[in-house]
């Protein structure tokens, strides 16, 4: 190690040699790895649902499509069907806030929706203030950040779906608390069905979907076949799923697009490799007789090995850190700017651990033939290259 | 009576070249005091550059033995023969053979970097054998800001720095003008003569070889006539 450390100014000198070349061999490397962490990004923000979604929930939607709505009545009945803890229902609003292009994430939800989901951390005392005013909603801290809401704050909160029976299309809520959550959507607002429902002019008494949370999470199969059953033949048939399922069969969906850009990087990682490898060979073939020299004054062929090696890792090293700082950079700002759409959308740890895994792969490969090479060079031969 | 610095006895290489076996070296037997300063001469193919190469381990006999400061280095494996080439010889080149990227006082320090000196020590190492040569205000200077003779100093002062038992040099002044040629033999004059070092310089030129104390001459692989300097 220590005579490694001897040789870096002799790594940082080599690699200065050739300017120009170093830099466009960097800026392959550069693009694959910001390429990467952009990627990692985007698979943390679509599988985030997937990986928060709860296991004891249950998700009973129109069997046709999410969009279709439920009579409200199922509400009561899935409710009472055995292995079911609690029910609520969620119905979305379309909500838009001053400008139609703003759009929210606005449910109207049931006033016990919340007991389904610790996760937004409300405290009973909320919850009685939020159900003791029908206007009341609960805000994430995200979108609250971003409009600069704050509680006892009446929003105009508009639906470009519905319309109330005054003719106009907003519901003016009063922001009762702000949920700060880690594992659930911080820009979500929640309102009381029940205000929703009670003037809007078409769709009355239907709700979007219900969350059943069951009393024993292995027993999913057979209470969802149950409600199936419940409304097998009627106008509005329902399927059943686990909350897990239903988010990875969307994550599945824009799935397809993580491989494909799995492929792009792929295909780019390679790209890098053949420049960064025949970067690595030029530059040894250039070098013959000073590896020469370096072998007469006493570099054992296993130094030399070593050497060559360390400067290709250097070389990706150094464009894998540009690279990923850069994805860094970027996702956050995108972050930022999506966070409404993609709230996850940011490089996970787990990312950066495995960039520097493809740096340790890339580089070795990238100057493992031209190292071996520099390795068997036999001095007399080399110095008569001069 | 101290045993010569440098024995060689019934040396032999041949290299292959396809189906063919050309000998380069042929039965070769010499001795070499400690202290001694000797030329070697003789056309080209003679085998005389291929014997420095034998004597500083950068290639390996097909017979004979090689004993250098009671060493035989022909035995020796890859590595410990790069460990000895590095605290036991000095290698001077006829194109200098710098490092471009580094600086006179960087491509002085490099075998240092082999041993467990530390940076501060090798750098004053360096300096102090820069300023032997005359070049302790181009420490800084990369080969390419300096003059061939100055280049072929920095070669020396490289060759010296870590004190070796013998200095090997391949046609040292062949690329220099007769001038900056005659620096350089002045300085082996004075290695020789004031700091004791072994020097075998291999030459064309009959003035150099004049400059050592014995001069052989190779012909067809073998020792054809030995002369004073």
């Amino acid at each position: 190690m220590n005579s490694a450390l001897r040789l870096l100014p002799l790594l940082a000198s080599t690699l200065r040699r050739h300017r120009l070349r170093l830099v466009f061999t960097l800026a392959s490397i550069v693009v694959a790895f910001t390429l990467f962490g952009l990627l990692a990004a985007v698979r943390n923000a679509l599988g985030a649902g997937v990986e928060v979604a709860g296991r004891d929930r249950l998700i009973t939607t129109h069997k046709v499509s999410l969009i279709q709505g439920l009579p409200s009545a199922y509400l009561r009945e899935v409710a009472h069907v055995g292995g079911v803890r609690r029910a609520a229902s969620l119905s979305w609003f379309g909500g838009i806030y001053k400008d139609p292009s703003v759009q929210l994430i606005v449910f109207a939800v049931d006033e016990n929706y919340f007991d389904l989901y610790p996760g937004y951390h409300l405290t009973p005392a909320i919850v009685s203030a939020w159900n003791a005013d029908r206007t009341g909603a609960i805000v994430g801290d995200g979108i609250a950040a971003r409009f600069g809401w704050k509680v006892g704050d009446v929003v105009p909160l508009q639906s470009n779906i519905y319309r109330r029976r005054d003719g106009t299309s907003t519901w003016p809520v009063r922001i009762i608390a702000i949920h700060h959550t880690d594992s659930e959507d911080p820009n979500t607002i929640f309102l009381h069905y029940v205000y929703f429902n009670e003037s809007r002019t078409f769709g009355r008494d239907s709700i979007g979907w219900v969350v059943l949370q069951l009393e024993d999470p292995s027993a999913a199969p057979k209470v969802a076949a149950t409600v199936d059953a419940l409304f097998a033949n009627s106008p509005a048939e329902t399927k059943t799923s686990t909350e897990k399922a239903i988010a990875q069969s969307f994550a599945n969906q824009v799935g397809d697009i993580g491989k494909i850009l799995d492929f792009v990087v792929s295909a780019v990682f390679f790209a890098m490799l053949l420049v960064t490898a025949n970067t690595m060979a030029q530059s040894v073939r250039e070098r013959t007789p000073e590896i020469g020299v370096l072998k007469t004054l006493g570099f054992t062929d296993r130094a030399v090995l070593v050497l060559i090696l360390a400067e290709s890792l250097l070389v990706t090293l150094v464009g894998a850190f540009i690279g990923i700082g850069f994805a860094t950079l970027v996702a956050t700002a995108l972050g930022s700017s999506l966070k409404a759409f993609l709230p996850f959308f940011r490089i996970p740890p787990t990312a950066y651990l495995t960039g520097l895994g493809w740096v340790a792969v890339l580089g070795l490969l990238a100057g493992v033939v031209p190292a071996r090479n520099a390795m068997r060079l036999e001095i007399v031969r080399a110095l008569r290259t001069t | 009576m101290t045993a010569p610095l440098v024995e060689v006895s019934n040396l032999t290489k041949t290299y292959h070249r396809g189906e063919e076996t050309v000998p380069v070296l042929e039965g070769l037997t010499l001795s070499i005091e400690a202290g001694d300063y000797v030329a070697l001469m003789g056309p080209s193919g003679s085998g005389k550059s291929t014997l420095l190469n034998l004597l500083g381990g950068l290639d390996r006999p097909t017979s004979g033995q090689i004993r250098i400061g009671g060493e035989a280095i022909e035995a020796l494996g890859p590595d410990e023969l790069a460990a000895w080439r590095a605290r036991s010889v000095g290698f001077i080149f006829q194109l200098y053979n710098l490092l471009p990227v580094l600086t006179a006082e960087q491509n002085v320090e490099l075998p240092l970097l082999l041993t467990d000196l530390p940076a501060e020590e090798r750098r004053r190492r360096a300096r102090a054998a820069l300023a032997l040569v005359g070049l302790a205000d181009r420490a800084r200077h990369r080969p390419r800001e300096l003059s061939g003779g100055q280049e072929q100093r920095v070669g020396i002062a490289r060759a010296i720095v870590t004190d070796p038992l013998l200095l090997l040099c391949d046609e040292p002044t062949g690329d220099l003008d007769r001038r900056s040629g005659d620096q350089i033999l002045d300085l082996f004059d004075a290695l020789n003569r004031e700091a004791g070092k072994t020097i075998v310089m291999v030459t064309h030129d009959p003035r150099a070889a004049q400059r050592a104390r014995r001069i052989l001459h190779l012909e067809k692989g073998v020792l054809a006539q030995e002369t004073a300097g």
